[in-house]
């Protein structure tokens, strides 16, 4: 979108008179009250679960009260219990998710390179990305047993679908014009491919590496949730089976934490592998 | 603008980047090659597992699933809370998707809320969901409309938002009412985004569905078919599980796609 149209998209929403002149503590005011609006739910939400725990409308058994899980959380972090299971979690996911990585970034190339390779490998691909992480669960459970290699497995097979699928679709959208001027140029084959296909496949790549990293954590909840005995999706699970809601719910914190400050981290990383994007604005 | 990258990742997956033509037979050759050396393994006998199962076995079972009912009656129960959770999960992700976009006010309030919301794995809750509401459908199906919800509300959102502004400045000009422009304007312009939200939906929820059945044991399902498999070390009704997971949701993609199309041509028609 531009500058103009977003202005004006904006200026659509907000109702265009918007020059009209205010006082300055009114226009304050009106900045506070937006600046406030974000925090109206949730603080409405809290407010309401703190006063159910309080007038004792719900069970603590059935949602506990804030200060609980709170506590809860204080205390898996200072007895060093949730340094245990997010360290063992880390782990798995940082080997699933570079095993899975590099296998798709080879093989996403490979096919992004060689057409013949890519009608011989892409519909088998196809055909078994079809089958969710889940399904292929108890198959591999049987193969490699409970341990850890399942895990490692399961999450790599997560990572390697989206990088493998944006690595051949990065490989595939160089212009056509930038081809020519290599060949133009007399570039090798080898020449065409490090200096023009791979730098402009850059952006694509990482957003792919980017989605894996997502579902490589999204899998390993679900794979530690499902077998495991250790790592944070378990402590879920644990807390569940004690029924002690205040650390399935501290437990579930800590996993949106973690998701959402690794995400905005790769999205940081993206915008600035963004701005180095050869063939756009420079 | 991320989430546009994950549906079209997600999309891809499911479409062969180019169009197969004359080369069509080597992609089955792969397959071919596996299937050949699976047999050659387990005819050998060489390894003395009772985890290699041969091929013929494999297709006794799906013969026998088939016939004895037991795969229909376990894939209906799937595919109607499936079925359920999806519509819910999709309607009430139009409602909301629809006010996020059309309200200012209303996505300062929610928006933010919303996604954070949408940052947990869907998965953590369940162990919240079954406290809740228990074991059985009930509690499937709330699990599945969260999974349907996000993708709609998303794509819906984004769709109202990404509306040209060129085309609204027109509706001014005509002076069109708010009803109007959004019915005649805002909606038809944010379809196509709107579809790839449903069709997401979809998607997700099948793959909810099988987690569901998974983590809220209880009642019969396609799920329970390979956690019975894995319990009872039976390889062969595993890769059947496997097998027919698989080709629903080939199948839904499929569906989706050509409605997908369809829906393309006649909204180029209108235009």
């Amino acid at each position: 979108m531009s500058a103009e149209a977003e202005l004006s998209a904006a200026l659509e929403r907000h109702g265009a008179p918007s020059a009209r002149p205010t006082l300055p503590w009114r226009r304050i005011a009106a900045r506070l009250v937006d600046a406030a609006l974000p925090w109206l739910l949730p603080v409405a939400l809290l407010a309401l679960w703190f006063a159910g725990a309080e007038q004792g409308w719900i069970s603590p058994q059935v949602l506990p009260p804030p200060q609980f899980v709170w506590d809860t959380l204080r205390d898996l972090a200072s007895n060093g219990d949730l340094w245990l299971h997010v360290s063992t979690s880390f782990t798995r996911v940082g080997v699933g998710f570079a095993i899975g990585t590099l296998i798709g970034l080879v093989l996403g190339s490979a096919m992004g390179l060689s057409r013949r390779l890519e009608a011989y490998v892409l519909p088998s691909f196809n055909a078994l990305v079809q089958i969710p992480v889940l399904a292929w669960l108890p198959f591999v459970l049987l193969i490699v047993g409970i341990g850890e290699p399942l895990k490692y497995i399961l999450i790599a097979k997560a990572a390697l679908v989206p990088v493998a699928l944006n690595t051949l679709q990065g490989f595939r959208q160089t212009p056509v014009s930038l081809r020519e001027v290599g060949e133009v140029y007399g570039y090798t084959r080898r020449q065409q491919v490090l200096e023009i296909v791979l730098p402009h496949a850059v952006p694509t790549l990482f957003t792919g590496v980017r989605l894996g990293f997502t579902k490589a954590w999204l899998s390993l909840v679900v794979v530690e949730l499902v077998a495991s005995s250790e790592g944070l999706g378990y402590l879920i699970v644990y807390g569940r089976q004690l029924f002690q809601l205040d650390m399935v719910m501290a437990a579930v914190i800590v996993v949106g934490a973690i998701g959402y400050a690794i995400d905005r981290l790769l999205d940081r990383l993206e915008a600035a592998a963004n701005r180095h994007r050869p063939g756009g604005k420079r | 603008m991320n989430r546009t990258a994950t549906d079209a990742a997600e999309l891809a997956a499911v479409q062969p980047l180019r169009p197969a033509g004359r080369s069509r037979w080597r992609g089955l050759v792969l397959p071919a090659l596996a299937i050949a050396l699976w047999w050659l393994l387990s005819s050998l006998d060489i390894a003395n597992s009772a985890l290699l199962v041969s091929p013929a076995k494999v297709f006794d079972t799906a013969v026998d699933q088939v016939a004895s009912g037991r795969l229909w009656r376990a894939l209906g129960a799937s595919l109607a809370r499936e079925a359920t959770g999806f519509a819910i999960g999709t309607l009430s992700g139009l409602l909301l998707g629809a006010l996020l976009g059309l309200s200012p006010l209303f996505d300062r309030i929610v928006g933010p809320s919303f996604n954070t919301f949408k940052q947990i794995s869907l998965f953590a809750w369940i162990p919240l969901i079954s406290v809740w509401f228990g074991l059985g459908d009930v509690a499937k199906v709330v699990f599945l409309s969260l999974a349907a919800l996000v993708p709609v509300v998303v794509n819906t959102c984004d769709g109202i938002r990404t509306v040209p502004p060129g085309l609204l400045e027109v509706a001014r000009v005509y002076g069109f009412t708010r009803w109007q422009t959004v019915t005649q304007v805002v909606l038809p312009a944010a379809l196509p985004s709107i579809f790839t939200g449903v069709y997401l939906a979809l998607i997700y929820s099948w793959l909810a569905t099988i987690g569901a059945e998974y983590l809220l044991v209880a009642g019969k399902g396609i799920g329970n078919t390979l956690i019975e498999g894995s319990e009872h070390f039976q390889m062969d009704l595993v890769i059947f599980g496997m097998v027919v997971i698989g080709t629903v949701g080939w199948l839904m993609n499929a569906a989706a796609r050509a409605l997908e199309r369809r829906l393309a041509r006649w909204t180029g028609r209108a235009n």
